[in-house]
């Protein structure tokens, strides 16, 4: 094969698929960001909370995955609609620097009760999906599905935000949020609609996470960060700016690990990320006004 | 004449308390306070005029890294090992908060930007873990006999002590300093409104980059104080995201425009960690963390400028009232 050795082959794979659990992790934060215009930086502790309902469900319940995957996107849907009427819409009005600060208490707040709560153990699932062999390159289906999964929810977002009247509501509030109060729209509605659906989508992420890592009370802060990046690099907002941010970030990381250390892999995609924060402030597909 | 009269009072206070009562537990709880009380001030130097940044942890560990690595590997005195970690944290600053002021990146976008610094500072120091031994820690080396002025290490509480109060009194004068400069209104003006500042002659990029250094160094020099004082530092308790939010969180239970704001979020946090901490044993590991998340959050929403700074804020009130 050349220069295109093998581990090179399965590390661009793997870094594709990653890619894939990183958009899709990206996806509803910026649905969230886009529309009501506020940062939920405790994002990944909502999906730390789904990848424990998938837990307690699946594995001390004993409730079959065609139950337990609808209700955990339910119940993280319910808590996203809870964060928003309970921390974000009395600071609506505030600067949107304490709106950052209060999600950042929450975040705190939901480390703290999972530990309180569910105690400091790694848990999985005990369900270990096959890998699959392709040409000698291995790849992981946990990692396939969490990619198919996480184009189908684009396109499923996509259909939603363009074919639906809520869909249409929430593209226009996002562009102008005086206004469509004065059109006859309810913000309040809408802004409860988005919150359960970019809940629901930290939910379907943490089923499909759950396969892969093991869940503890700071499994958060590993993925929350680059969460957060990927957005802010795609352009807050623009889902398919973060889309291509999330696969770059993931190549990067895929390869930093193969050539050195896992943790180089994460100082290069933060160092990228810095020097594309200067390079294109406004996201990777925005034109330089 | 009242208000120096006052300030002198409580400077004697603190300077002879530990000569009446000096208990090594209650003094090690207060050394605590003190130090985290100069990084929490370091923070809202920056923080008061909407600068928030989430890298601070990433400049207290540069700050307790440099001063340990110099010492363990090269010899050199923290009293040398310490300025280089300022200059460090300095030239960190400067390298991400040049080009963060230059193309304008305010607000959510500078906290997510100096998110990522912190974030890139803890994966080093994991990375190179045969030099910084990683997520176990580092321990600077011991002196035989343990207590050396050279090595600045010491095992007497009290020695400390005033070190501490030296460390955090002079946090308080840089921050009197700052308030009756005119970088506090240039910093104030540009917090309002940067286009209309830079139009009456305000160098924005300049004077944000003056409070920014100034801000890491500080936060750089609490951390060389903890590491020298614990002789212990770990990724996760000098840097990262969770050590950055902590300050926030401080800062914002405390008071953010207030000069001893900072001092009592750090008072109110360890000692509710450490009351916990007692009173329940190991089974409250966790719950300090769950109330400080709730007062965070109850306290943005009922009471933005903190405990102090509300209550100031209602005797500064009252006054007026009855004279109008």
């Amino acid at each position: 094969m050349g220069f295109l050795d093998i581990f090179l082959v399965e590390a661009l794979i793997n870094g594709l698929l990653l890619g894939g659990v990183l958009a899709l992790l990206a996806l509803g934060l910026n649905l969230i960001f886009g529309v009501i215009d506020v940062a939920w930086i405790c994002y990944a502790e909502l999906v730390m909370f789904g990848m424990y309902a998938m837990y307690y469900f699946v594995s001390v319940f004993g409730i079959s995955l065609w139950f337990a995957v609808p209700a955990t996107i339910i119940a993280i849907g319910l808590m996203g609609i809870l964060l928003h009427v309970l921390v974000i819409s009395p600071l609506l009005g505030a600067a949107p620097i304490n709106q950052l600060l209060a999600t950042g208490g929450v975040l705190f707040f939901l480390q703290s009760l999972a530990t309180v709560a569910f105690g400091i153990d790694f848990r999985n699932l005990g369900i270990r999906l096959p890998t699959l062999e392709v040409a000698e390159v291995f790849i992981s289906y946990a990692r396939l599905l969490a990619f198919g999964a996480a184009l189908s929810g684009m396109v499923a977002l996509y259909l939603f935000l363009t074919r639906t009247y809520v869909g249409t509501a929430i593209r226009a509030i996002s562009q102008d949020r005086e206004i469509m109060a004065l059109m006859g729209v309810d913000t309040r509605r809408i802004y409860i609609i988005t919150s359960a659906v970019g809940g629901s989508l930290a939910g379907l992420a943490a089923c499909l996470l759950v396969l892969q890592y093991d869940v503890h009370p700071y499994v958060g802060l590993s993925f929350g960060p680059i969460t957060f990046m990927i957005c802010v690099m795609g352009g807050l907002g623009n889902m398919v700016g973060g889309f291509i941010a999330a696969f770059i970030f993931a190549e990067i990381i895929s390869l930093g690990g193969l050539y050195l250390d896992l943790e180089w892999g994460y100082v290069f995609a933060f160092v990228f990320f810095i020097g594309m924060m200067f390079i294109r402030p406004e996201g990777l597909l925005s034109r330089r006004s | 004449m009242n208000r120096s009269l006052i300030w002198g009072a409580a400077g004697v206070l603190l300077v002879g308390m530990p000569f009446v009562y000096g208990a090594p537990y209650p003094m090690h709880i207060i050394i605590t306070i003190l130090i985290w009380s100069f990084a929490y001030t370091s923070w809202s130097m920056m923080g008061r005029f909407g600068l928030v940044s989430l890298g601070h942890g990433g400049f207290m560990g540069v700050g307790a890294y440099a001063t340990a690595l110099l010492w363990n590997n090269l010899g050199l005195s923290p009293w040398l090992g310490i300025p280089i970690g300022l200059v460090c944290a300095a030239l960190l600053a400067l390298v991400v908060a040049w080009p963060c002021f230059r193309f304008r990146i305010t607000g959510h976008y500078f906290a997510l930007v100096t998110l990522a610094l912190s974030g890139i500072v803890l994966q080093v120091i994991t990375a190179t873990r045969d030099l910084t031994g990683g997520s176990l820690g580092y321990t600077p080396n011991r002196v035989p006999g343990g207590s050396s002025f050279w090595a600045f290490q010491f095992t007497d509480k009290h020695t400390w002590y005033m070190i501490a109060l030296i460390v955090w009194g002079a946090g308080l004068a840089i921050w009197y300093a700052v308030e009756r400069s005119m970088l506090r209104y240039a910093l104030e003006a540009i917090s309002e409104d940067e286009d209309a500042a830079a139009a009456a002659g305000v160098n924005v990029t300049l004077e944000k980059l003056k409070i920014t250094v100034l801000s890491a160094m500080m936060t750089a020099m609490a951390g060389a104080m903890y590491c020298q004082y614990q002789m212990f530092v770990s990724p996760d308790t000098v840097s990262g995201i969770s050590v950055s939010l902590q300050m926030v969180f401080a800062v914002v239970v405390g008071g953010l425009y207030v000069a001893l704001g900072p001092t009592i979020g750090a008072v109110i946090t360890i000692l509710l960690g450490e009351t916990l901490r007692i009173s329940f044993g190991p089974a409250a590991v966790g719950w300090d963390n769950l109330i400080y998340g709730l007062l965070l959050v109850v306290f943005i929403i009922f009471l933005p400028k903190g405990i102090l700074g509300s209550i100031m804020g209602a005797f500064k009130r009252a006054p007026a009232k009855a004279a109008a």
